[in-house]
């Protein structure tokens, strides 16, 4: 075989493997959507599930999953700041640093399932959180924090070298120069890989097991009361996110119409994750135009 | 005009909430990790001062019946179990994200950038839980149509797993790729090589360490994935004699039994030295990853 003709084979190899990826993709969303949207109603996204009847909702499961989000996102986002800062900024070069980065490299691999557990014993048992959303919140903290870590580290070393050296030289502080020089440049990235972030914890399921529980007390919605026990606010209750739901009804689901249940959770979840990826595109070259002089 | 002197002063106490503050974030990362070392060996080793369990049994048992009497805890399936699946996820994986990025960085950068980047992002974001209610409603049944057995197994788990670390292992792949300097594809194509030729004479050996570091991420991935491959895997507490015969992975036991048994029990316990051992292997694969990246410098 000469050169030539090898060279052409593997390139339709290399092409064919290209196009085989893209029509993976296609016929996964493909199924998802044309198998789940069909079942997706308003009735479907606002009702309370059903144990063993049919026409069962996932109202409270979608409730739980935004609202621990936004509880995540609150805990997660100062402290993943802070710490991504501080490693691009204040961390001087050596030994020390090297551990830090390994650290935190050590964190970003731990499986979820183990974070959960950690969630358990730590947050559910020793500081008596028990199953609840708080916990969950926790829980996925840990599993989140070390990825802000390294978007903020990274998007802080993208700015250009001379800005920051301009406003150091012109007397501010270094924290001055970071949070009104540099934050403004840095955020859009920042804001980009947090949303891609907040798509990853709206689909975690395995670290919410055991931390968030696998049950969702009757919420009465009219009850805007954050202290009382069915009020959807309350943070200190047990709350079965949409995630955990799709793997419970797929694995003990009594409901005649389980399959379809799940079909059509899946397509809200696999729908909000895309959501979540366009405006990150979207959100982060908008911040970018606004926060700089660039067109 | 502000004073000399009182400009000085919030200056210095600014530069010192800062510095106060993120140290604090990053001490906050540092306790994290520690307590969630100590504590999850702390339960993972108590098993094995209970009598009759050793480390050798627990870690060589062929059979699991935490409840039964006497209890027996072997390990050996579920270790056996996630082992293949992850190592044969990645073996299907690893081909087809090197030619993606190959296709992304030598073949067609205008198109990967525009088609082929976008849709590996989206695949890494579809939840794992998903990737799990496919492989169960599309999966199971083609493998139970197509081969001997229940279509639960090995097989299905290690189809579904390499698909999620598909792009864990592109991205990685794509980013060495990128990073090669161009004087070195110059020089093979200037002595007359053909771009194949350029691809698996220059560009893969060369980069082969950074290449690997992204199929061990895969596999790690693999290995600590819990829900999805749980889904689909069976969750027998045997070794299978096919690949299309339920059993159990270490995850997957985890998942199933932690909420069903009580704080303390042997059970519980044996449970906690499976999410010890799932620990410890993150640590042998960070390790592993290191040593990779340093090989890749040189």
């Amino acid at each position: 075989m000469s050169a030539k003709t090898a060279d052409r084979i593997a390139t339709g190899v290399i092409i064919s493997v290209a196009v085989f990826i893209v029509a993976l993709l296609a016929s996964l969303l493909g199924f998802i959507l044309v198998r789940g949207i069909g079942h997706i109603s308003f009735d479907f996204l606002t009702s309370a599930p059903q144990t063993i009847k049919a026409g069962g909702g996932i109202g409270p499961q979608l409730f739980n999953s935004l609202f621990l989000l936004v509880l995540t996102l609150m805990i997660t986002v100062p402290l993943g700041i802070g710490a991504g800062i501080y490693m691009s900024e204040y961390a001087k070069p050596g030994r020390l640093t090297d551990f830090i980065r390994l650290i935190v490299e050590v964190l970003s691999s731990f499986p979820s399932i183990v974070v959960g557990l950690f969630g358990l014993l730590v947050i559910v048992n020793l500081f008596g959180l028990g199953f609840s959303l708080f916990s969950g919140a926790l829980a996925l903290t840990v599993f989140n924090l070390p990825l802000m870590v390294r978007i903020t580290e990274q998007a802080i070393r993208g700015v250009p070298r001379e800005q920051k050296e301009a406003s150091l030289a012109l007397g501010l502080s270094r924290w001055k120069t970071i949070t009104s020089v540099m934050m403004p440049i840095a955020l859009p990235t920042i804001v980009t890989g947090t949303v891609l972030a907040s798509g990853r914890v709206f689909g975690e399921a395995a670290a919410l097991l055991f931390t968030a529980g696998m049950t969702s007390p009757r919420l009465d919605f009219t009850n805007w009361n954050p202290f009382s026990p069915t009020s959807p606010l309350n943070p200190f209750r047990p709350a079965e996110t949409l995630a955990v739901h799709i793997w419970k009804i797929n694995s003990e689901g009594l409901a005649p119409d389980a399959a379809q249940i799940a079909a059509g959770a899946s397509a809200v979840l696999v729908i909000v994750v895309l959501l979540f990826n366009f405006t990150a595109r979207w959100f982060g070259r908008f911040l970018y135009k606004k926060l700089t002089a660039s067109k | 005009m502000q004073d000399k002197q009182r400009v000085v002063k919030p200056h210095l106490a600014e530069e010192w909430v800062g510095k106060i503050y993120t140290l604090l974030c990053i001490f906050f990362l540092i306790v994290t990790i520690f307590s969630m070392v100590y504590f999850v060996a702390s339960k993972g080793i108590g098993t094995f001062l209970l009598p009759n369990v050793n480390v050798l049994d627990f870690l060589t048992g062929l059979k699991w019946a935490p409840e039964g009497s006497p209890p027996a805890f072997g390990a050996l399936p579920f270790i056996v179990g996630s082992f293949t699946t992850s190592i044969l996820a990645a073996l299907i994986a690893a081909p087809l994200g090197i030619c993606a990025a190959i296709f992304m960085t030598e073949i067609m950068p205008g198109a990967g950038r525009r088609y082929l980047q976008p849709v590996i992002e989206l695949l890494a974001g579809i939840p794992s839980v998903v990737y799990g209610f496919i492989g169960l409603s599309v999966l199971v049944p083609f493998l139970r149509d197509v081969f001997p057995g229940q279509g639960i197994g090995i097989a299905a788990g290690s189809i579904v797993l390499s698909i999620m670390i598909l792009p864990t292992i592109t991205t990685i792949a794509a980013d060495a790729l990128a990073g090669l300097p161009n004087s070195l594809k110059e020089g093979s194509y200037a002595l007359g090589a053909t771009r194949w030729q350029t691809i698996y004479r220059i560009i893969l050996p060369t980069t082969l360490p950074a290449l690997l570091t992204g199929v061990v991420l895969g596999i790690s991935r693999a290995f600590g994935e819990a829900l999805a491959v749980q889904m689909v895997i069976g969750n027998a507490p045997h070794i299978p004699k096919s690949l299309f015969e339920s059993t159990s992975t270490l995850t997957s036991v985890i998942t199933l039994s932690m909420g069903n048994t009580v704080s303390g029990s042997p059970h519980n316990s044996a449970l906690w030295s499976l999410a010890f051992i799932l620990m410890a292997m993150t640590f042998v694969f960070v390790f592993i990853v290191r040593w990779l990246e340093r090989r890749s410098k040189v």
